[in-house]
């Protein structure tokens, strides 16, 4: 698997090193092993987006990365160095994990909501201090939601919502950050909207992120790097280009589709075939 | 990272209040709300030590509280009375603490101390020791030597212990914790239930008594062993309490915050069961005052989980305002402050409830 | 088919345990006199404790323990939580607290009296807890009652004990009944609960399809034609009528209403048509076990069926919960 290259001009001094890895990892679940033996790299300054069918495991993949789910067989290294021996404090600083559908307490506000993603740096007595006040409003301003500090989490919409997970996320100033499927339940516009950011995360802030996501053509737009999975292992790996293509499809989602080049983008467009078999 | 080129300005909502490497998030309501809790405690106290065989004025025990006042009243005061209130105050602080933490941690209101079996241990043994008095064996001669408040502290422990192994399989989970601590204390509560009825029926009126919380007789020797506890516990919660907020997220955030999610409940738990213990071995299970405190501070201060510091307040004004009622309602009987903590504390819990409708949430 | 087998089994196993109760007891009569006793009765005094202090017995353990098994499956649906107990919702407290009064200030000393003010204060009780857990926009949820259902509970357990302790001859007579026991127990007590049971449980059972759509969610539940709040009333008139009944009759008996339903579900499945009468056997086998364990076992005295059921009941609860992820419900 060869680390790809920054394709932009990302302020990061080590543009090709492997910041996260994952070697022979096996993941089980109890008694049932989701994923076996996989190899994956994720290297600095770069969008990496696993796709899958439902249950290939690429949750479990995600999670495995972010410190939740200890392997049962082989490690994860974070900069060269077992994530599971490292304090989860000091993990907390480098990698920040945005799980599926998260949940905070009731009436919370955007702000508190924000401003909870600096615990990593906080103490019992110092809990607000002058680089977590100008982090969570860097944050804020950044995700475009600045207008919505003072409101309700739960009030907001789906679209907005999420923007203030992220910005949690963001505030946490890690130079990782893993979110899972962090677009599902959320409307084409507001998908889009949340992948932009993501960008622009990369893009602007220099940040390495891996997301699970399950629409393919979003995956293959704003993705540097996919990753598609099926029953736990890694079938195909590298750029958009590569990695989309219709035997690829076939093989991994069972799906009967064309590829053509995005009109907008440039990148593989995935359109399936379905019922209406017209020859080629 | 790098450096984003924009204007830093105030987060809305947030006020900061900070010295030197300390800093807080400025919640004038909170401060508000406390100093007016803390105002209403040391009325409640005064109230209450001012009342006995010769009363005295508030204005003249608070006097006395704060280094002055007449010689002959001081006595009175600070050697005879002003431990039972004391009493009052701290173990109702810390058992309020003590669901504070537990109700957080479950994320379920109803997961207070005495209704997850911490409490069931300690009347066990309590229990065991007013009615077998040294029998039944060995177990029996040892509680009963070691003394009734030593005993009741020992059984919740033990109580606390064998929920927590039982329930631990690859790390604790809050609803797992609940549940076993519900099994359990369902068979002490039994145990307790026998004992009263094979007991003579003065022992049981004995046993009765205490099971539901009694500050009479308490003196300068029950306040030592709670004020050493709570010197020793409640720091911890303070400090623990930082956790606490990021607890309320669910495990898998919070340990993308990177917070070492078993460790710190394990220690949370540790300190609410010796907090709920020694208070539970110096005045006996005082209904109540576990669940409703953090429940009432919540409401009266805002924010997403019960507050540490609010629910010691509400707690140790709860107990002593009750305490206070218990003694004098009735006329020449007194009734067991356990009593009146629920008939204060159940019907304000109730209007809050329907105050706030549908927030009902810990 | 499971859920017929396992529905038949438990048919089983609670006729086995009604001829356990008819057949052993804490005088030891063997078989041959149980027999005669009850199909060829001469006045025997074996056939008298046979007759008149075991079979009725073995009637209430069947009557009681449904009704408390179908109340805690009831309960466990209505307010969506697994720790829901009967007893929730004050039924418990409330019964206690007005027999309390009715020793104290009526003077009222028989098994018969006691039931009476034990049905009121549970219904008192539990529509108290119902109205309290309503108050706000759009009627109870989950959480207010049992909110609503601890405070009130807390504050009933605490009138009863002020009541105990100023007199010690209420405290004498109260502390056996709070035990909760099936014996000294005859057919009247019975009868005098049955109306009251029957109709819960015919309310109860009649509300499966409708507790079926509410699991489902509120909104699912109102646009498939129920009404959620007359479900929810439903409910509880139900929960209150059987459990008051049981408590009436036998005083305060813990741990059945909760134990029973997680116990039947592992088999039935989440469907409530299934899952209420396999609560409502599984209850009366389970109170009828504990009753026979709880004469045999300090012979010829007897141990309370409430006490014996706590022990076994504690540690099979515990075990269980150990042993699998608990069903979310």
């Amino acid at each position: 698997m060869t680390p790809m290259t920054s394709t932009d001009a990302a302020p990061v001094e080590t543009a090709t090193a492997v910041r996260l890895q994952a070697e022979r990892v096996r993941l089980a679940y109890g008694e049932r092993t989701v994923v076996d033996g996989l190899d994956l790299d994720v290297v600095a300054g770069t969008i990496t987006a696993v796709i899958g069918p439902n249950g290939c495991g690429k949750s479990t993949l995600l999670r495995a990365l972010g410190r939740l789910l200890k392997p049962t067989a082989g490690q994860v290294l974070l900069d060269g160095r077992r994530i599971d021996k490292m304090p989860t404090r000091e993990v907390a600083k480098v990698l920040g994990l945005l799980p599926q559908a998260p949940t905070a307490p009731e009436g919370l506000t955007v702000a508190d909501l924000v401003a909870r993603g600096r615990h990593p740096h906080q103490t019992w007595y110092r809990q607000w201090s002058a680089d977590d006040e100008e982090a969570v409003a860097q944050a804020l301003e950044w995700t475009g939601i600045a207008d919505l500090a003072e409101r309700p989490v739960d009030e907001l919409s789906g679209g907005q919502r999420q923007r203030a997970w992220i910005s949690m996320a963001l505030a946490q100033g890690t130079d990782l950050l893993l979110l899972d499927e962090p677009t599902t339940f959320l409307d084409l516009a507001h998908q889009v909207e949340v992948l932009e950011l993501v960008r622009r995360l990369h893009q602007e802030a220099g940040r390495t992120v891996v997301m699970v996501l399950h629409d393919l053509n979003l995956a293959a737009r704003y993705a540097d790097r996919l990753i598609a999975m099926r029953d736990g292992r890694i079938v195909a790996a590298g750029e958009p280009s590569e990695v989309v293509t219709e035997p690829m499809l076939a093989e991994v989602f069972g799906l009967a589709a064309r590829v053509i080049p995005d009109p907008v983008a440039g990148t593989p467009l995935v359109v399936p075939i379905g019922g209406h078999a017209q020859s080629p | 990272m790098a450096v984003l080129d924009r204007p830093v300005h105030r987060v809305p909502g947030r006020p900061a209040f900070r010295a030197r490497r300390v800093s807080l998030v400025w919640r004038p309501r909170y401060v508000l709300v406390f100093l007016l809790g803390v105002a209403v405690l040391v009325l409640g106290v005064a109230a209450n030590v001012g009342r006995g065989e010769y009363p005295i004025a508030i204005s003249d025990v608070l006097a006395v509280l704060f280094g002055g006042g007449e010689q002959s009243q001081q006595f009175i005061i600070l050697e005879l009375r002003l431990p039972r209130s004391l009493t009052g105050v701290l173990v109702g602080g810390a058992l309020a603490v003590a669901g504070a933490i537990t109700q957080s941690i479950a994320r379920n209101p109803l997961a207070s101390p005495d209704m997850i079996g911490l409490t069931a241990g300690a009347s066990a043994a309590a229990v065991f020791v007013i009615v077998l008095g040294g029998g039944f064996g060995a177990v029996g001669g040892f509680l009963a030597s070691a003394g009734l408040p030593m005993a009741a502290f020992l059984g919740g422990l033990a109580t606390a212990t064998a929920i927590y192994a039982l329930a631990w399989r690859r790390g604790v989970h809050g609803f797992r914790l609940v549940l076993v601590g519900i099994g359990l204390q369902a068979m002490l509560l039994a145990i307790v239930h026998w004992l009263l009825v094979v007991a003579e029926v003065f022992e049981a009126a004995r046993a009765y008594v205490w099971l539901n919380g009694s500050l009479n007789a308490r003196g300068w020797e029950h306040v030592l062993p709670v004020s050493i506890a709570l010197a020793v516990l409640l720091p911890a919660a303070f400090v623990l309490a930082h956790v606490l907020g990021a607890l309320q997220y669910g495990d898998d955030t919070a340990r993308g915050l990177g917070v070492p999610v078993n460790r710190a409940r394990s220690l949370l738990l540790l300190v609410a069961v010796g907090l709920a213990s020694v208070a539970t071995a110096s005045a006996g299970p005082i209904a109540f005052v576990a669940l409703v405190s953090p429940q009432i501070a919540q409401r009266l201060v805002g924010g997403a989980r019960p507050p540490i510091g609010m629910s010691l307040v509400v707690g140790a004004a709860l107990t002593v305002i009750s305490d206070l009622v218990a003694r004098t309602a009735f006329g020449a009987t007194e009734l067991p402050v356990g009593i009146v903590t629920a008939v204060l504390g159940a019907p304000y819990l109730l209007y809050l409830l329907a105050r706030h409708g549908r927030e009902a949430r810990a | 088919m499971r859920r017929l087998a396992g529905l038949a089994l438990l048919a089983v196993v609670l006729v086995g345990a009604c001829l356990a109760s008819i057949a052993v007891g804490a005088k030891a009569i063997p078989l041959g006199g149980v027999w005669h006793a009850v199909f060829t009765p001469t006045g025997l005094e074996d056939d008298i404790v046979v007759r008149s202090l075991r079979m009725p017995r073995t009637l209430l353990g069947v009557l009681a323990g449904g009704a408390l098994g179908l109340a805690g499956a009831l309960i466990q649906g209505h307010t969506r939580n697994p720790l829901a107990d009967p007893g929730l919702l004050g039924v418990t407290n409330g019964a206690a607290f007005f027999v309390v009064i009715g020793i104290y200030v009526f003077g009222v000393g028989s098994l018969y009296g006691y039931v009476w003010f034990a049905f009121a204060g549970a219904l008192a009780a539990s529509v108290a807890v119902f109205l309290l857990g309503s108050v706000g926009r759009g009627g109870p949820t989950p959480v207010t009652l049992a909110l609503a259902g601890a405070a009130v509970s807390a504050l009933l357990a605490a009138l009863t004990s002020a009541v105990v302790l100023i007199d010690v001859q209420t405290l004498d007579a109260y502390r056996f009944w709070a035990v909760g026991s099936l014996a000294g127990r005859d057919v009247e007590i019975a009868g005098q609960v049955i109306w009251f049971l029957g109709a819960g449980a015919l309310l109860g059972l009649a509300g499966a399809p409708a507790l079926n759509a509410l699991s489902l969610g509120e909104d699912v539940a109102r646009s498939l034609g129920h009404s959620v709040q007359r479900t929810r009333v439903m409910g509880v008139v139900a929960i209150t009528l059987l459990a008051g009944s049981a408590t009436a009759a036998c005083g305060p008996i813990a741990f059945v209403g909760l134990v029973v339903p997680h116990v039947v579900r592992s088999f039935t499945g989440p469907d409530y048509r299934w899952l209420l009468p396999a609560s409502a056997l599984a209850g009366g086998a389970l109170l009828l076990v504990a009753d026979v364990i709880g004469r045999v076992v300090v012979r010829p005295g007897e141990l309370q069926v409430g006490i014996v059921l706590a022990l076994i009941g504690g540690p099979f609860f515990v075990w269980l919960v150990r042993r699998r992820k608990m069903v979310a419900i």
